[in-house]
């Protein structure tokens, strides 16, 4: 039923909360989250530890349900499907997770650990032909992550990390999906293997038209990877932009602090950028500040902002929304271009 | 004079499954105020020789083989153990990347570090007190009264760890060997760590030895920098020359591949092939040659020293400056 210019995912007012740790307290892991994700398009969410990216990603996968708010999914309510109408959609929404030592069973071979939802979802008849399929279809996708047919019948710490978020993809990409969410998938591998598996899913999404929602806390790789960049903050969407248009123009004062704390690899740009170094404590989701919940970090925060939570709406550029009452305006200072 | 200088250390591990020697002939100095940042990937041996600095490794598995660790006139190594009890934590301190494994858990972040000046220096109990709110409060933590009668689980990853640098600091240690102290926390927390760090230095002059695997951390606060690969030291320069020139191709192929937050993304990133060895099973000659787009057929064979390849700069590598031009000049050639 979709046209091209729908988007794949869509939420709208989206609410999760946890039960905290007292009797009748609540921990807000995701509030009122509205977004789109377009098809084919990488979007990045970024924020700090605890924000709710993980949760966003949990609910679109409905591992968790949603307190409130509707996600649309190729059309379809996802809070509406019954479990095996869920099961269905799941095909064509993966994920590949940020620690590739727990994420496979220590147990299975590769081979079995790829082909799993194959035979969970019935893509492979049963029996020795079945079988015979399914090694077939593992080999091709070990060989579109790089890995050699061969690692089918190893197990999972006979690899490295790298290797083993190879495998990850390749379960990922099993049923052939139309979205994949990637939650951390580079920040517990070596520095020096994390251009590799970056490089793999950029050439993956190219290749298979793959929709990505990228979650990372770590700015460089956003920029690398992201075509849109939405901005956590205590469970809020607090910035939505362009990545470019992000990066060179934030308007949130809580991106300014993200940009301008993220650590740059060349002593003379460090040397010549300015760093909006935030004072205080980040506040508890579960006791988040009235009004602005940046509030009480925000260094130009006015008396105004302890009213309504500011909504994340269009700021003089079209599809760049900021959910502040005085977006910042001189942006060009705080994160120095530099060109190596 | 240098707060600390490490000649040709070597320390390893003795285990049923091999040998692995986790600091393989290491040297490095620091002056008073200055940074120098050790940097290297998981398993390279950075926390290993941070710890041999201090010897705090067990033995076994861990044996000191030689070497020497010149701390105020003497070698730490071969300091009878009573002494070293001085060193540690007066002289040198350190903190850890998790402040939760150094915290005790059932007491308070302010008898803890009253404790540890007592341990050090014969104040009177009230006294010490005083002191332990007094660093508390040099290190940025609001109401320091109230919070040093709080538990460590009472507190975020960031306070934990401002109370560990309180507690380092509060005996005025001439170095600072901070092991990771920012990879646990959000980029926001680190940079408040990594300015607190900053000014306490300015403030008492410090030398800081920190260790890390993230070179944009390196670059905002290094003066020098060693570069670790399988145990080994394979660069050592300023922090401006080793990011302007790196002259070890692993430097180099790891500047090259990470991508920045401040250049525009998009590009196909130039990774490094294959993956960082395993210590028991090392690869013969330069253990970066299986990975090496410049590797020759000598580099299979022999293990290369470190030495000076311009002024200050030392690489552990065959190549000459010839051979491994200039990041600017031209990209890397791919090996086949
Ligand atoms: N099952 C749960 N029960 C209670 N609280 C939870 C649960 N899952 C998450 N939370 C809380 O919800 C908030 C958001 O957590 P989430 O895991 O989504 O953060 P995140 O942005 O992914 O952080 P990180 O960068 O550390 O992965 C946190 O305060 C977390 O403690
Ligand atoms: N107590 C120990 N017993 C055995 N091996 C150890 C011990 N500590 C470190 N190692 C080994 O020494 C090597 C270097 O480790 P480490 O110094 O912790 O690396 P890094 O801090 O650079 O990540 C690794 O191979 C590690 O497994
Ligand atoms: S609404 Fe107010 S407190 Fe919130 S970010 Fe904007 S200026 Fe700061
Ligand atoms: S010694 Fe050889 S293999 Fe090692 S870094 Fe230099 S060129 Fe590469
Ligand atoms: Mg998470
Ligand atoms: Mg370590």
């Amino acid at each position: 039923m979709s046209t091209r210019d729908e988007p794949l995912l869509s939420l709208r007012g989206v609410r999760k909360e946890f039960a905290g740790r007292g009797p009748g307290s609540t921990v807000l892991a995701v509030d009122d989250v509205s977004l789109d994700v377009r098809p084919g398009e990488t979007l990045g969410l970024v924020g700090e530890s605890g924000c709710g990216k993980t949760t966003l990603a949990r609910l679109i996968l409905r591992l968790v349900d949603a307190t409130a708010g509707e996600i649309r999914f190729g059309g379809r309510d996802l809070l509406k499907l019954s479990q095996r109408e869920m099961l269905s959609v799941r095909q064509d929404l993966q994920v590949v997770l940020q620690d590739p030592y727990a994420s496979l069973n220590p147990r299975m071979r590769i081979g079995e650990i790829v082909a799993e939802p194959l035979i969970t979802h019935h893509k492979v008849p049963r029996g020795r032909r079945g079988r015979a399929a399914a090694r077939e279809r593992v080999a091709e996708l070990l060989d579109a992550v790089g890995l050699d047919a061969s690692v089918q019948d190893r197990y999972p710490h006979e690899f490295s990390g790298g290797q083993r978020q190879r495998i990850g993809i390749a379960r990922a990409l099993a049923l052939e999906p139309k979205l994949v969410i990637c939650d951390e998938p580079t920040s517990a591998l070596d520095v020096s293997i994390q251009a590799q598996i970056t490089n793999l899913l950029r050439r993956l999404q190219r290749e298979r038209g793959l929709t990505y929602v990228y979650v990372s806390h770590d700015l460089s790789m956003m920029r690398q990877m992201a075509d849109r960049v939405a901005v956590m903050n205590l469970g809020r969407i607090v910035e939505l932009a362009d990545t470019e248009e992000l990066f060179t123009n934030p308007r949130h004062p809580y991106s300014h602090s993200l940009l301008s704390a993220a650590p740059i690899a060349d002593p003379k740009a460090e040397r010549a950028r300015r760093r909006i170094v935030l004072r205080g404590e980040a506040p508890s989701p579960a006791d988040p500040p009235s009004g602005c919940v940046f509030r009480t970090r925000c260094p130009v925060a006015r008396d105004e902002c302890d009213g309504t939570r500011p909504p994340l709406v269009d700021h003089d550029v079209p599809g760049h929304a900021v959910a502040c009452l005085y977006p910042v305006r001189a942006a060009a200072d705080l994160l120095n271009e530099t060109t190596s | 004079m240098p707060v600390l200088e490490v000649n040709d250390l070597h320390a390893e591990f003795r285990l049923d499954t091999g040998t692995v020697r986790a600091v393989n002939g290491v040297s490095f100095s620091v002056e008073p105020g200055q940074t120098l940042a050790v940097v290297g990937e998981s398993g390279s041996g950075k926390t290993a020789t941070a710890l041999s600095i201090l010897r705090l490794h067990p033995t076994p598995p861990c044996v000191y083989t030689g070497g020497e660790i010149v701390a105020g006139g003497r070698d730490l190594l071969t300091l009878p153990e009573r002494e070293m009890r001085q060193v540690r934590g007066n002289e040198i301190a350190m903190i850890f990347q998790d402040p939760m494994t150094s915290l005790n858990p059932v007491k308070t972040v302010g008898a803890q570090i009253v404790e540890s000046l007592r341990r050090h220096r014969s104040l009177p109990r009230g006294e010490a007190r005083a002191r332990a709110v007094e660093a508390l409060r040099e290190v940025g933590i609001a109401h320091p009264e109230a919070r040093a009668g709080q538990y460590p689980h009472q507190l975020s990853g960031g306070m934990r760890q401002r109370v560990m640098i309180a507690m380092a600091l509060a005996c005025r240690p001439k170095l600072l060997i901070a092991d990771e102290p920012t990879t646990a926390l959000d980029v926001t927390v680190q940079a408040q760590i990594m300015e607190l760090m900053a000014d306490l230095q300015d403030r008492f002059g410090m030398a800081i030895v920190l260790i890390t695997h993230d070179l944009g951390v390196v670059a905002q606060v290094a003066d020098k920098v060693l570069v670790m690969y399988a145990g080994r030291p394979v660069e050592a320069a300023g922090a401006d020359d080793l990011f302007e020139r790196p002259r070890m191709p692993y430097t180099r192929a790891l500047l090259e591949s990470m991508p920045r937050p401040d250049v525009p993304g998009g590009a196909v990133l130039d990774p490094i092939r294959g993956a960082p060895p395993n210590l028991l099973d090392l690869p013969s000659g330069c253990a970066f040659h299986p990975r090496c787009g410049f590797a020759r057929p000598e580099c299979a064979s022999t293990v290369p020293a470190l030495e000076e390849k311009a002024p200050g700069h030392a690489a552990a590598c065959v190549l000459t400056d010839d051979d491994l031009p200039g990041t600017s000049e031209g990209r890397r050639v791919s090996g086949t």
